[in-house]
Protein backbone atom coordinates (compact mmCIF):
# COMPACT_ATOMS: atom_id res chain seq x y z
CA UNK A 1 0.00 0.00 0.00
CA UNK A 2 2.36 2.73 1.29
CA UNK A 3 4.74 1.70 -1.61
CA UNK A 4 1.96 2.50 -4.26
CA UNK A 5 1.26 5.41 -3.05
CA UNK A 6 5.12 6.24 -3.33
CA UNK A 7 4.94 5.03 -7.25
CA UNK A 8 1.63 7.52 -8.12
CA UNK A 9 3.44 10.80 -5.88
CA UNK A 10 7.12 9.85 -7.11
CA UNK A 11 7.13 11.08 -11.11
CA UNK A 12 9.79 9.99 -12.69
CA UNK A 13 10.34 13.35 -14.47
CA UNK A 14 10.89 16.96 -12.75
CA UNK A 15 8.63 18.57 -10.93
CA UNK A 16 6.90 21.19 -13.79
CA UNK A 17 7.18 24.53 -11.63
CA UNK A 18 11.28 23.50 -11.15
CA UNK A 19 11.07 22.67 -15.21
CA UNK A 20 9.22 25.68 -15.94
CA UNK A 21 11.74 28.19 -14.09
CA UNK A 22 15.10 26.17 -15.58
CA UNK A 23 13.54 26.70 -19.22
CA UNK A 24 12.89 30.74 -18.20
CA UNK A 25 15.98 30.74 -16.93
CA UNK A 26 17.92 29.21 -20.71
CA UNK A 27 15.27 31.55 -22.21
CA UNK A 28 16.54 34.12 -20.73
CA UNK A 29 19.89 33.14 -20.90
CA UNK A 30 19.04 33.43 -24.53
CA UNK A 31 17.94 36.90 -25.05
CA UNK A 32 20.62 38.31 -22.37
CA UNK A 33 23.05 36.33 -24.83
CA UNK A 34 22.04 36.47 -28.31
CA UNK A 35 19.01 39.19 -27.88
CA UNK A 36 16.65 36.53 -29.44
CA UNK A 37 14.32 33.92 -28.02
CA UNK A 38 14.68 30.29 -28.47
CA UNK A 39 13.09 28.17 -31.19
CA UNK A 40 12.52 25.05 -33.36
CA UNK A 41 10.96 25.42 -37.19
CA UNK A 42 13.37 28.07 -38.42
CA UNK A 43 15.90 25.24 -38.14
CA UNK A 44 14.00 22.84 -40.00
CA UNK A 45 13.27 26.02 -42.72
CA UNK A 46 16.88 26.73 -43.02
CA UNK A 47 17.76 23.27 -43.62
CA UNK A 48 15.48 23.11 -46.71
CA UNK A 49 16.32 26.53 -48.00
CA UNK A 50 20.37 25.23 -47.65
CA UNK A 51 18.74 21.71 -49.34
CA UNK A 52 17.32 24.02 -52.20
CA UNK A 53 19.92 26.53 -52.93
CA UNK A 54 22.49 23.59 -53.40
CA UNK A 55 20.41 21.02 -54.85
CA UNK A 56 18.63 24.35 -57.98
CA UNK A 57 20.16 27.04 -57.02
CA UNK A 58 18.30 29.08 -59.74
CA UNK A 59 15.02 27.17 -59.79
CA UNK A 60 15.11 28.48 -55.82
CA UNK A 61 16.55 31.84 -56.27
CA UNK A 62 13.53 32.60 -58.50
CA UNK A 63 11.08 31.28 -55.94
CA UNK A 64 9.74 33.65 -53.73
CA UNK A 65 9.84 31.90 -50.39
CA UNK A 66 13.07 31.81 -50.95
CA UNK A 67 13.76 36.06 -52.06
CA UNK A 68 11.69 36.15 -48.66
CA UNK A 69 14.44 33.87 -46.70
CA UNK A 70 17.36 35.29 -48.14
CA UNK A 71 16.35 38.67 -47.69
CA UNK A 72 15.59 38.17 -44.13
CA UNK A 73 19.23 36.39 -43.58
CA UNK A 74 22.59 36.87 -44.58
CA UNK A 75 25.26 33.93 -45.17
CA UNK A 76 24.99 30.40 -45.55
CA UNK A 77 21.82 28.99 -44.23
CA UNK A 78 23.23 26.37 -42.33
CA UNK A 79 25.30 29.28 -40.29
CA UNK A 80 21.89 29.92 -38.33
CA UNK A 81 21.18 30.34 -34.66
CA UNK A 82 18.33 28.57 -34.43
CA UNK A 83 20.25 25.98 -36.49
CA UNK A 84 23.20 24.89 -33.61
CA UNK A 85 20.54 25.69 -31.32
CA UNK A 86 18.07 22.60 -32.54
CA UNK A 87 21.66 20.55 -32.56
CA UNK A 88 22.14 21.59 -29.00
CA UNK A 89 18.23 20.27 -28.43
CA UNK A 90 19.00 16.55 -29.58
CA UNK A 91 22.43 16.36 -27.44
CA UNK A 92 20.64 18.01 -24.26
CA UNK A 93 17.46 15.90 -24.80
CA UNK A 94 19.90 12.67 -25.15
CA UNK A 95 21.69 13.55 -22.33
CA UNK A 96 18.86 13.98 -19.84
CA UNK A 97 17.20 10.48 -21.54
CA UNK A 98 20.45 8.61 -21.08
CA UNK A 99 20.57 10.13 -17.05
CA UNK A 100 17.14 8.79 -16.63
CA UNK A 101 17.04 5.35 -18.58
CA UNK A 102 14.59 6.59 -20.97
CA UNK A 103 16.86 5.59 -24.14
CA UNK A 104 14.77 3.45 -26.25
CA UNK A 105 13.17 3.00 -29.88
CA UNK A 106 10.22 2.97 -29.76
CA UNK A 107 6.23 3.75 -31.30
CA UNK A 108 4.38 5.72 -28.30
CA UNK A 109 0.51 5.67 -28.38
CA UNK A 110 -2.53 4.62 -26.96
CA UNK A 111 -3.41 0.94 -26.54
CA UNK A 112 -6.93 1.88 -28.30
CA UNK A 113 -4.78 2.49 -31.82
CA UNK A 114 -2.06 0.57 -33.73
CA UNK A 115 1.65 1.83 -34.33
CA UNK A 116 0.54 2.33 -37.85
CA UNK A 117 -1.79 4.41 -37.19
CA UNK A 118 0.04 6.70 -34.59
CA UNK A 119 2.89 6.76 -37.17
CA UNK A 120 0.04 8.19 -40.45
CA UNK A 121 -1.03 10.73 -37.53
CA UNK A 122 1.97 11.71 -36.66
CA UNK A 123 3.21 12.59 -39.66
CA UNK A 124 -0.48 14.25 -40.98
CA UNK A 125 0.15 16.18 -37.79
CA UNK A 126 3.75 17.11 -38.61
CA UNK A 127 2.78 18.77 -41.88
CA UNK A 128 0.39 20.43 -40.18
CA UNK A 129 2.64 22.06 -37.87
CA UNK A 130 5.51 22.61 -40.25
CA UNK A 131 3.45 24.33 -42.22
CA UNK A 132 1.31 26.43 -39.55
CA UNK A 133 4.51 27.12 -38.15
CA UNK A 134 5.82 29.10 -41.61
CA UNK A 135 2.22 31.09 -41.84
CA UNK A 136 1.91 31.75 -37.84
CA UNK A 137 6.16 32.98 -38.23
CA UNK A 138 6.99 30.44 -35.57
CA UNK A 139 6.09 27.52 -33.58
CA UNK A 140 5.02 26.92 -30.00
CA UNK A 141 8.78 27.62 -28.86
CA UNK A 142 9.50 30.61 -31.26
CA UNK A 143 6.24 32.17 -31.55
CA UNK A 144 4.26 31.53 -28.75
CA UNK A 145 6.71 30.86 -25.97
CA UNK A 146 9.71 33.40 -26.73
CA UNK A 147 6.95 36.01 -28.14
CA UNK A 148 5.54 36.00 -24.77
CA UNK A 149 8.64 36.53 -22.49
CA UNK A 150 9.32 39.94 -24.76
CA UNK A 151 5.10 40.16 -24.13
CA UNK A 152 4.69 40.68 -28.06
CA UNK A 153 1.04 40.48 -29.30
CA UNK A 154 1.60 38.37 -31.89
CA UNK A 155 2.79 35.80 -29.64
CA UNK A 156 0.05 36.00 -27.00
CA UNK A 157 -2.30 35.09 -29.86
CA UNK A 158 -0.66 32.39 -31.64
CA UNK A 159 -0.41 31.13 -28.22
CA UNK A 160 -4.09 31.02 -27.90
CA UNK A 161 -5.20 30.29 -31.23
CA UNK A 162 -2.56 27.19 -30.69
CA UNK A 163 -3.43 25.92 -27.48
CA UNK A 164 -7.42 26.91 -28.14
CA UNK A 165 -7.83 24.94 -31.16
CA UNK A 166 -6.35 21.78 -29.86
CA UNK A 167 -8.42 22.06 -26.78
CA UNK A 168 -11.81 22.33 -29.36
CA UNK A 169 -10.35 19.78 -31.02
CA UNK A 170 -9.44 17.26 -28.70
CA UNK A 171 -12.75 15.72 -28.10
CA UNK A 172 -12.56 14.38 -31.61
CA UNK A 173 -9.21 12.78 -31.38
CA UNK A 174 -9.45 11.45 -27.70
CA UNK A 175 -9.19 7.61 -28.84
CA UNK A 176 -5.69 8.60 -29.96
CA UNK A 177 -4.55 9.19 -26.29
CA UNK A 178 -6.68 8.43 -23.93
CA UNK B 1 25.77 45.36 -21.06
CA UNK B 2 23.25 42.90 -22.49
CA UNK B 3 22.16 41.43 -24.58
CA UNK B 4 25.67 40.26 -25.84
CA UNK B 5 25.69 39.72 -29.56
CA UNK B 6 23.81 42.49 -30.68
CA UNK B 7 25.99 44.70 -28.83
CA UNK B 8 29.28 42.96 -30.33
CA UNK B 9 30.45 42.07 -27.05
CA UNK B 10 30.51 38.41 -28.33
CA UNK B 11 31.78 37.29 -31.89
CA UNK B 12 29.45 35.65 -34.62
CA UNK B 13 30.95 32.40 -33.73
CA UNK B 14 30.71 32.42 -29.85
CA UNK B 15 27.49 33.26 -29.90
CA UNK B 16 26.60 30.06 -32.59
CA UNK B 17 28.60 28.28 -30.20
CA UNK B 18 26.43 29.93 -27.14
CA UNK B 19 23.60 28.86 -29.13
CA UNK B 20 24.80 25.05 -29.13
CA UNK B 21 25.09 25.49 -25.38
CA UNK B 22 21.56 27.34 -24.91
CA UNK B 23 20.06 24.56 -26.88
CA UNK B 24 21.33 21.43 -24.51
CA UNK B 25 19.89 23.30 -21.74
CA UNK B 26 16.85 23.83 -23.51
CA UNK B 27 16.52 19.78 -24.96
CA UNK B 28 17.56 18.49 -21.33
CA UNK B 29 14.87 20.46 -19.56
CA UNK B 30 12.39 19.66 -21.91
CA UNK B 31 13.36 15.97 -21.52
CA UNK B 32 13.57 16.21 -18.18
CA UNK B 33 10.36 17.82 -17.76
CA UNK B 34 8.90 14.42 -19.79
CA UNK B 35 8.25 16.48 -22.97
CA UNK B 36 9.83 13.51 -24.86
CA UNK B 37 6.51 11.53 -24.67
CA UNK B 38 3.54 12.72 -26.89
CA UNK B 39 1.00 11.26 -24.30
CA UNK B 40 2.01 12.64 -21.52
CA UNK B 41 2.15 16.17 -23.78
CA UNK B 42 -1.29 15.72 -25.12
CA UNK B 43 -2.43 15.11 -21.01
CA UNK B 44 -3.22 18.54 -21.06
CA UNK B 45 -5.76 18.71 -23.52
CA UNK B 46 -7.84 16.17 -21.58
CA UNK B 47 -7.03 16.96 -17.72
CA UNK B 48 -5.24 14.21 -16.54
CA UNK B 49 -1.29 15.42 -17.46
CA UNK B 50 -1.19 19.63 -17.47
CA UNK B 51 2.62 19.38 -17.24
CA UNK B 52 2.37 21.35 -20.70
CA UNK B 53 0.55 24.11 -19.06
CA UNK B 54 3.13 24.41 -15.72
CA UNK B 55 6.16 23.85 -17.66
CA UNK B 56 5.06 27.02 -20.38
CA UNK B 57 3.53 29.47 -18.24
CA UNK B 58 6.37 29.52 -15.54
CA UNK B 59 9.04 29.67 -18.39
CA UNK B 60 7.43 32.46 -19.98
CA UNK B 61 6.63 34.10 -16.33
CA UNK B 62 9.84 33.09 -15.28
CA UNK B 63 11.88 34.67 -18.30
CA UNK B 64 9.42 38.03 -18.95
CA UNK B 65 10.46 39.36 -15.17
CA UNK B 66 13.99 38.24 -15.79
CA UNK B 67 13.89 41.08 -18.68
CA UNK B 68 11.82 43.66 -16.91
CA UNK B 69 14.26 43.13 -13.99
CA UNK B 70 17.59 42.99 -16.28
CA UNK B 71 16.15 46.09 -18.03
CA UNK B 72 15.58 47.92 -14.73
CA UNK B 73 18.83 46.96 -13.20
CA UNK B 74 20.61 48.57 -16.84
CA UNK B 75 21.98 45.17 -17.34
CA UNK B 76 19.79 44.58 -20.87
CA UNK B 77 18.72 47.28 -23.52
CA UNK B 78 15.31 45.70 -24.39
CA UNK B 79 15.09 47.63 -27.56
CA UNK B 80 18.13 45.36 -28.97
CA UNK B 81 15.96 42.52 -27.95
CA UNK B 82 14.34 41.01 -30.97
CA UNK B 83 10.54 40.93 -30.57
CA UNK B 84 7.87 39.00 -32.90
CA UNK B 85 6.40 41.31 -35.37
CA UNK B 86 2.38 40.84 -35.64
CA UNK B 87 0.78 39.76 -38.91
CA UNK B 88 -2.82 39.53 -37.38
CA UNK B 89 -4.32 36.77 -39.95
CA UNK B 90 -1.67 34.40 -40.35
CA UNK B 91 -0.84 34.63 -36.39
CA UNK B 92 -4.18 33.19 -35.64
CA UNK B 93 -4.66 31.12 -38.88
CA UNK B 94 -1.07 29.74 -38.61
CA UNK B 95 -2.14 28.67 -34.64
CA UNK B 96 -5.30 27.38 -35.69
CA UNK B 97 -3.43 25.04 -38.00
CA UNK B 98 -0.91 24.03 -35.36
CA UNK B 99 -3.47 23.77 -32.91
CA UNK B 100 -4.87 20.90 -35.53
CA UNK B 101 -0.92 19.67 -35.94
CA UNK B 102 -0.60 19.78 -31.85
CA UNK B 103 -3.68 17.49 -31.15
CA UNK B 104 -3.02 14.76 -34.17
CA UNK B 105 0.48 14.58 -33.73
CA UNK B 106 1.07 15.35 -30.64
CA UNK B 107 4.19 17.10 -30.22
CA UNK B 108 5.22 20.33 -31.62
CA UNK B 109 8.31 20.73 -33.04
CA UNK B 110 10.87 21.26 -30.21
CA UNK B 111 9.11 18.67 -28.50
CA UNK B 112 9.36 16.30 -31.71
CA UNK B 113 13.52 16.83 -31.62
CA UNK B 114 13.44 16.01 -28.13
CA UNK B 115 11.45 13.12 -28.06
CA UNK B 116 13.47 11.90 -31.27
CA UNK B 117 16.56 12.29 -29.03
CA UNK B 118 15.72 9.94 -26.44
CA UNK B 119 14.45 7.35 -29.68
CA UNK B 120 10.33 8.03 -29.81
CA UNK B 121 9.74 6.30 -33.90
CA UNK B 122 6.48 8.70 -33.30
CA UNK B 123 8.75 11.65 -33.36
CA UNK B 124 11.23 10.88 -36.02
CA UNK B 125 7.95 10.40 -38.31
CA UNK B 126 6.72 14.13 -36.91
CA UNK B 127 9.85 15.69 -38.07
CA UNK B 128 9.68 14.07 -41.35
CA UNK B 129 5.80 15.82 -41.37
CA UNK B 130 7.35 19.05 -40.39
CA UNK B 131 9.60 19.01 -43.32
CA UNK B 132 6.89 18.47 -45.62
CA UNK B 133 4.39 21.06 -43.87
CA UNK B 134 7.53 23.88 -44.48
CA UNK B 135 7.91 22.21 -47.90
CA UNK B 136 4.40 22.91 -49.23
CA UNK B 137 4.40 26.53 -47.37
CA UNK B 138 7.66 27.05 -49.53
CA UNK B 139 6.43 25.41 -53.24
CA UNK B 140 2.89 27.39 -52.87
CA UNK B 141 4.32 30.58 -50.95
CA UNK B 142 2.93 32.65 -54.14
CA UNK B 143 -0.60 31.27 -52.71
CA UNK B 144 -0.98 32.00 -49.10
CA UNK B 145 1.50 34.84 -49.33
CA UNK B 146 -1.39 37.88 -49.06
CA UNK B 147 -2.38 36.10 -46.11
CA UNK B 148 0.90 35.66 -44.74
CA UNK B 149 1.63 40.10 -45.18
CA UNK B 150 -1.84 40.51 -44.47
CA UNK B 151 -2.72 42.89 -41.07
CA UNK B 152 1.00 43.68 -40.34
CA UNK B 153 0.54 45.66 -37.36
CA UNK B 154 4.69 46.14 -36.23
CA UNK B 155 6.05 44.81 -33.38
CA UNK B 156 3.59 46.08 -30.61
CA UNK B 157 4.04 44.72 -27.07
CA UNK B 158 0.21 43.41 -25.56
CA UNK B 159 0.99 45.85 -22.70
CA UNK B 160 1.02 48.85 -25.02
CA UNK B 161 -1.84 47.27 -27.16
CA UNK B 162 -3.70 47.06 -23.49
CA UNK B 163 -2.89 50.25 -22.27
CA UNK B 164 -0.83 48.56 -19.45
CA UNK B 165 2.67 49.22 -18.04
CA UNK B 166 4.81 46.28 -19.01
CA UNK B 167 5.08 45.57 -14.65
CA UNK B 168 1.32 45.66 -14.56
CA UNK B 169 0.58 43.27 -17.16
CA UNK B 170 3.06 40.75 -16.17
CA UNK B 171 1.57 40.70 -12.55
CA UNK B 172 -2.09 39.88 -13.96
CA UNK B 173 -0.20 37.59 -16.46
CA UNK B 174 1.10 35.77 -13.20
CA UNK B 175 -2.34 35.84 -11.34
CA UNK B 176 -4.06 34.48 -14.32
CA UNK B 177 -1.42 31.99 -14.34
CA UNK B 178 -1.80 30.97 -10.89
CA UNK B 179 -5.70 30.84 -11.49
CA UNK B 180 -4.64 27.93 -14.11
CA UNK B 181 -2.37 26.16 -12.37
CA UNK B 182 -4.88 25.76 -9.63
CA UNK B 183 -7.50 25.00 -11.81
CA UNK B 184 -4.57 22.16 -13.65
CA UNK B 185 -4.24 20.69 -9.64
CA UNK B 186 -7.53 20.18 -10.20
CA UNK B 187 -8.13 18.39 -13.19
CA UNK B 188 -5.07 16.31 -12.55
CA UNK B 189 -7.17 14.62 -9.19
CA UNK B 190 -10.57 14.56 -10.87
CA UNK B 191 -9.02 12.67 -14.29
CA UNK B 192 -6.37 10.79 -13.08
CA UNK B 193 -4.44 8.15 -15.03
CA UNK B 194 -0.79 6.59 -14.95
CA UNK B 195 2.44 8.42 -16.00
CA UNK B 196 3.77 8.15 -19.72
Amino acid sequence: MSESITTIKKSKYLNPYIGGVLLGLVLLAANFISGRGLGASGAIKSCIVSASTTIAPTASANLAFMKEYTSAHSGSPMKNWLVFEMLGVLVGGFLSGAIAGRLKFKVEHSPKITSKKRLILALAGGILFGYGSQLGRGCTSGSALSGMAVLSLGGFITMMAIFGTAFALAYFFRKNWI
Amino acid sequence: MGPLAPNELISENTNLFLAFIIGIGFGFVLEQSGFSSSRKLAGVFYGYDTVVLKVFFTAAITAMLGLLFFSLFGWVDLNLIYVNPTYLYSAIVGGIIMGAGFIIGGYCPGTSFCGASIGKLDAFVFIGGLFIGVMIFGAGFSIWDDLYLAKFLGSPKISESLGLSDGLFGLLLILAALAMFWVAEWAEKKFPREEY
